[in-house]
């Protein structure tokens, strides 16, 4: 087995896009699938889900198979985390649980198959939301990254930066503040603007923190749809080609 | 790191734990303790291994459709194992009061592992876990367990048979593989994690004896081995 495949979630070391970050599923092996993932991540309201949208559309023209998977999507686990949401029973812990459930599902179900078959995966938002949530809210890092030691290493991750002014506005010119988004459950106070602004103001801090650790690919948020989705595009078309040229047998051309 | 399940908690109130296969006893005799207890005039609280109403809805969607993986199955349940100790278990604890668990982290250690998911990573899952003063592991043969289910007509359940993991198409024929791969899990941890072994062949009676005898050493409980045998004749 390639070392790199099995570094524990202690070690800084390199771990291998595509493969697992801990000692993952180990009735799933996954090595040699020809799929990949890219995943934007970044706080609400910073245009995640246009992006993708975009993205979507562009890798489709040149032929290749999309799917897309996000936050909170898996059947087995919408209804409940809805529910528990609306009734406000979750701890930190239990929040963090039903989030990693709800992602183990989405992982076996919908990306592995995926990757198998050679589909791209944009992942809208991956396991670093769930890492910068709990990070807030005081869970024991070590304990979250061996949590999510049976995640597979995106590809390609984007993180869509954006500093807090910016995002207040965006937030309240679309759909408002929320109880969650807000980090009411934190209890920084009753007033729910500035309840948002230290919520939201941890949230970009822990994003930051990991941006070293999980090979973020920094984009400036701030700037036009179009600006950012060009960067994207650039991006993962050079992923894309390096990747498509190195799958070709040695000597073997398409022509 | 976390490593509450190996280091002893510093509430006032006990934690006591059962373990065992389906058929294995254990459930008996933890309500036969739970009578003595509370006789005693000691405040005791039960609770159930993923009985949570957090979690109910999404284990009875994954469980109809037969859609559970053996990594959600895990973390649905430590989900509700999360779930109640916040509520059901930490809190009496504090309040100083007897807290008795039917199934604890082992069972989710011995299944989960029997069921393919990596040992160390659900141990460290579980790190948050409150260690119990005492877990008594009753052990029992497949047949002894098999017979005493049959006996009682119970319908072996998909997941509880093991039939998620293809082994057999046969319920009873599952649940004997399935049973067997948890039994030496269990025996692994034992030795890991110090549980008091009861052998569950023998009398109902004789089980509990021992039981008590193994609880009230935790306890400000000091009875006699003839006192045992009254109470219990």
């Amino acid at each position: 087995m390639n070392s790199l495949t099995n570094n524990s979630p202690e070690t800084d070391g390199l771990i291998r896009p595509g493969s697992y970050y801990g000692n993952g599923i180990p009735y799933l092996p996954i090595d040699g699938y020809p799929g990949k993932i890219i995943a934007i991540e970044g706080t609400d309201g910073v245009g995640r889900s246009t992006q993708i949208r975009l993205l979507r559309e562009w890798l489709e023209v040149q032929g290749y198979g999309v799917i897309e998977t996000g936050w909170t999507r898996s059947e087995l686990m919408q209804p409940t985390i809805e529910l528990a949401k609306a009734s406000n029973t979750l701890n930190k812990l239990t929040f963090v649980l039903l989030y990693a459930t709800d992602f183990a599902d989405r992982l076996e179900k919908e990306i592995i198959p995926a990757l198998k078959a050679g589909f791209i995966v944009l992942s809208d938002r991956y396991i670093f939301t769930a890492m910068a949530r709990a990070g807030v809210r005081g869970v024991d890092r070590t304990w979250m990254r061996n949590l999510y030691g049976f995640a597979i290493a995106p590809h390609l991750v984007f993180y869509l930066k954006i500093d807090e002014k910016a995002l207040i506005r965006r937030v309240l010119q679309t759909r408002g503040m929320d109880f969650w988004e807000s980090g009411m459950d934190m209890k920084l106070g009753d007033d729910i603007y500035e309840s948002f602004r230290a919520y939201q103001r941890s949230l970009l801090r822990e994003y930051t923190s990991m941006a070293d650790e999980f090979g973020f690919r920094v984009l400036d948020a701030k700037r036009k749809v179009e600006v950012i989705q060009d960067e994207l595009r650039r991006q993962i078309g050079a992923f894309l080609a390096d990747s498509d040229a190195s799958a070709q047998p040695a000597g073997a051309s398409v022509t | 790191m976390l490593n509450n399940l190996t280091t002893p908690h510093e509430y006032p109130g006990k934690l006591f734990v059962v373990e065992g296969i389906d058929g294995s006893g254990k459930t008996t005799q933890l309500a036969l303790l739970a009578k003595w207890l509370s006789a005693a005039g000691h405040s005791v609280v039960l609770t159930e291994w993923n009985s949570s109403a957090l979690v109910k809805a999404a284990t009875k969607t994954g469980k109809k459709k037969n859609s559970l993986t053996p990594m959600t199955f895990s973390l649905l349940h430590a989900t509700d194992f999360a779930d109640r100790l916040l509520y059901n278990i930490v809190p009496p604890l504090k309040a100083g009061m007897i807290v008795l668990a039917d199934r604890y982290a082992y069972t989710a250690f011995a299944r989960d592992a029997a069921r393919g998911v990596d040992r160390r990573w659900v141990r460290e899952l579980y790190s948050f876990a409150v260690k119990p003063d005492l877990a008594v592991y009753f052990k029992v043969p497949i047949e002894v367990s098999t017979d005493r289910l049959m006996a009682r007509r119970v319908k072996l359940k998909f997941y509880e048979a093991g039939l998620d993991m293809g082994w057999s198409s046969n319920a009873i024929e599952s649940f004997r593989v399935f049973q067997g791969k948890v039994l030496e899990e269990y025996d692994r941890l034992v030795e890991e994690f110090g549980l008091s072994v009861v052998n569950a062949v023998g009398s109902i009676t004789e089980q509990q004896r021992t039981f008590r005898k193994l609880v009230s050493q935790h306890l400000a409980i000091e009875e006699t081995d003839e006192q045992l045998d009254e109470q219990l004749a």
